[in-house]
């Protein structure tokens, strides 16, 4: 098992950096071997971190996005109806029908679905459950047991044991409250905007030609967004866009530029009501601090 | 189960006394919990104080109220520090911490609580952040009728139990919405081919036992605002004992009163011993009977409450006079918000009970072209008048 240290290492280098709280819960996650409820508002990198934990890891991700009315036909299993109709007609009138039950209802005829992949894959994988709260309360009660004890039944065939022990990461939005019960077999954590510190870091991590000055410069700019009154707050996936943007124009200072600042907005604030509410001026006013610090 | 040289019985005794503690603070804490909790003592995780922290905190932690309060508990606990925080938050409580005034002194007319709440809009609630907490009450306090008025003595038994009757009533009449969800039938309006074709294997192919669907009834979410500002005083009691009603009744409702500023109030109603849910709401309720600022609660209620409150598309109630001292189109500007994400919005004004009412007044006239059904509520009958329109689907 690795340390923290070499989790937080890892972590880094393959282009996520972390806080020290998260990486004390996704190494708890492997101590305890318990699944990881994300939430957080939207674009704070919880889908991220099951992508990094796989890298990480080096194994591979397998991601089930949730959405109402996703039942386990479409996440665990289903039967290949169509192969096993063709296979009971060639048979006809030869042989016992026992074992031709027992031959179409076997492992060939198995449509594998994400959580099965996920619990018969040979090596350990990352399962990153999607947006959880999007689908019916029946689907959570049915990962119950996947969750808990890492096994799925599958009425035909039994119970499925996992061959490998899959690190799952459920992540959620809250557009509906999830269940106590799915809640007690997870671990939890909340993942807020990283702070300017860290965005930076981010910036600078994902985007190699970006001067250190735009990147303090963006991260300050958009730590001050935040604050703003915005239907939507921008997230570190915005910021990243708008950075590019800036980028692509050529832009080293902000301070310069808060018309070229302006002009991307479009890649950091997404309504029409945010747009109004950012005009040029308070994007200057914005800028213009930047000059009074710097 | 976990021994040890390394672990001292303290340890686990005084992780214990923790856990003990997190659950009077309602965290939802099992004995796998305890059990995991007691494994990280043994682990590297113990090596301080802040690691320790960090590593039970998503174990305990169940959703972000638990997050919130986690660090000051912990800190509280183990490092003796904030411990007065930390024992308040035990059970619950009232937020103030300020010696109650008694009715008596309170004294305030009606007049100078409006005065004071147009002199100074109060901005700037959250009661997230406690941080800012003591400004927030001074602000707030200027506007509000320093009054906690004591909700207990003006029930009648009788009435109570009507209350809780009718809630109980409209409760079991709302409980199902239809969905456009199906669920697997032996007869119903639309045929389930996959699942039939599974069927039609056990015959050999002949699809002679067929699968149906039909629609899916779902649970009806309620959320209910209660303005209980002075010019609703005389209304507030009932309702409150009818949102408590239904707070009961339901298996998904919310409630929140305002004044100047929105509270939310589901949890203190939870208690189903009436005269301490109401003396419970006297206390969390500072303000009762002050002024109103509907336009600035209910933007209150779409920024911070509304995202966990209307998840799944809600029937929102809203029981108001609205008498609003907010500026102009502020409040039709609300309620287009809220439109957008509720599914339903009912509007109680306990007004239109008086003969010869018009909705004269800004507020409403601004609110009204939001709402789906504008109703009388001044008394219990009212109220069960709107049977046939709670039922419609």
């Amino acid at each position: 098992m690795l340390t923290r240290e070499t989790m937080a290492a890892r972590l880094e280098a393959v282009g996520y950096i972390a806080d020290a709280d998260l990486v004390g819960v996704l190494w708890l996650m492997d101590y305890l071997q318990r699944p990881l409820l994300i939430e957080g508002e939207a674009g704070v990198g919880k889908t991220e971190v099951a992508k990094a934990l796989a890298q990480l890891h080096q194994c591979p991700l397998i991601r089930l996005q949730c959405y109402e009315g996703l039942d386990q036909n479409a996440a665990l299993y289903e039967w290949n109806y169509q192969k096993q109709l063709l296979a009971i007609r060639l048979r006809e009138g030869k042989g016992a029908a026992e074992a031709l039950e027992a031959h179409v209802f076997s492992a060939p005829y198995l449509l594998e679905r994400p959580l099965l992949r996920a619990i018969r894959s040979p090596e350990p994988v990352v399962l990153l459950i999607d947006e959880i709260d999007r689908a019916d309360e029946e689907f959570e009660a049915f990962l119950l047991e996947l969750l808990s004890d890492f096994q799925v039944t599958i009425p035909e065939l039994g119970t499925l044991n996992a061959v490998s022990m899959p690190r799952i990461i459920l992540t959620s939005n809250g557009t509906r409250d999830i269940s106590d019960a799915l809640r007690r077999r997870c671990l939890y954590h909340y993942l807020e905007f990283p702070d300017m510190g860290r965005e930076t870091r981010i910036l600078m991590t994902r985007l190699p030609q970006i001067s250190a000055q735009l990147a303090v410069q963006v991260a300050e700019i958009v730590a001050a967004l935040r604050k703003e009154d915005l239907a939507k707050r921008p997230g570190v996936a915005e910021t990243l866009d708008w950075a590019a943007s800036l980028i692509g124009l050529k832009v080293e200072d902000l301070g310069a530029s808060p018309q070229e600042a302006h002009a991307c907005l479009a890649a950091l604030l997404k309504t029409r009501d945010d747009r109004a509410a950012i005009s040029l001026e308070v994007i200057a006013r914005l800028t213009g601090k930047l000059e009074a610090v710097g | 189960m976990i021994g040890g040289a390394a672990l001292a019985e303290g340890g686990l005794l005084k992780l214990s006394g923790f856990m003990a503690l997190l659950r009077e603070n309602e965290f939802r804490i099992g004995m796998k919990e305890t059990q995991d909790a007691a494994l990280l003592l043994a682990s590297p995780a113990s090596a301080s104080p802040r690691l320790l922290r960090g590593a039970l905190k998503p174990l305990c932690c169940a959703n972000h109220e638990d997050w919130q309060k986690f660090d000051r508990l912990f800190d509280g606990y183990f490092l003796r520090r904030g411990q007065r925080i930390a024992s308040v938050l035990v059970g619950t409580p009232p937020q103030n911490h300020q010696p109650q005034r008694r009715i008596g002194d309170a004294a305030s007319s009606q007049g100078q609580t409006q005065e004071a709440d147009e002199a100074s809009p109060a901005e700037a609630q959250s009661d997230a952040n406690p941080a800012d907490s003591r400004s927030q009450r001074r602000t707030a306090s200027s506007a509000q009728a320093l009054m906690t008025r004591d909700l207990r003595h003006i029930v009648d038994a009788d009435e109570i139990a009507k209350a809780e009757a009718l809630a109980q009533r409209l409760a079991k009449l709302m409980r199902t919405r239809l969905t456009r969800r199906m669920r697997l039938a032996r007869r119903g309006t639309r045929l389930d081919l996959r699942r039939t074709l599974h069927r039609s294997i056990a015959s050999g192919g002949e699809p002679w036992q067929q699968v149906w669907r039909i629609k899916k009834p779902r649970p009806l979410r309620l959320v209910m605002l209660m303005d209980a500002s002075g010019s609703m005083a005389l209304y507030t009691p009932w309702f409150a004992r009818f949102m408590h009603g239904a707070i009961n009744a339901f298996r998904m409702a919310e409630a929140f009163v305002f004044h100047t500023q929105i509270a939310d109030i589901g949890a203190v109603l939870k208690d189903r011993d009436l005269p301490r849910a109401m003396d419970r709401l006297g206390l969390v309720a500072q303000g009762i009977g002050g002024g109103t600022r509907i336009a600035g609660c209910l933007a209150d209620f779409n920024r911070y409450h509304a995202k966990r409150a209307l998840r799944g598309r809600a029937l929102v109630m809203i029981f108001s006079d609205g008498f609003d001292t907010g500026a102009p189109g502020a409040l039709a500007r609300e309620m287009l918000h809220l439109r957008q994400r509720c599914r339903r919005i009912l509007w109680l004004n306990p007004l239109i009970g008086w003969k010869d009412y018009t909705p004269e007044a800004r507020g409403m006239r601004e609110a009204l072209p939001f709402i789906d059904h504008f109703a009388a509520a001044h008394s219990l009958e009212s109220l069960a008048a709107l049977e046939p329109w709670l039922t419609m689907q």
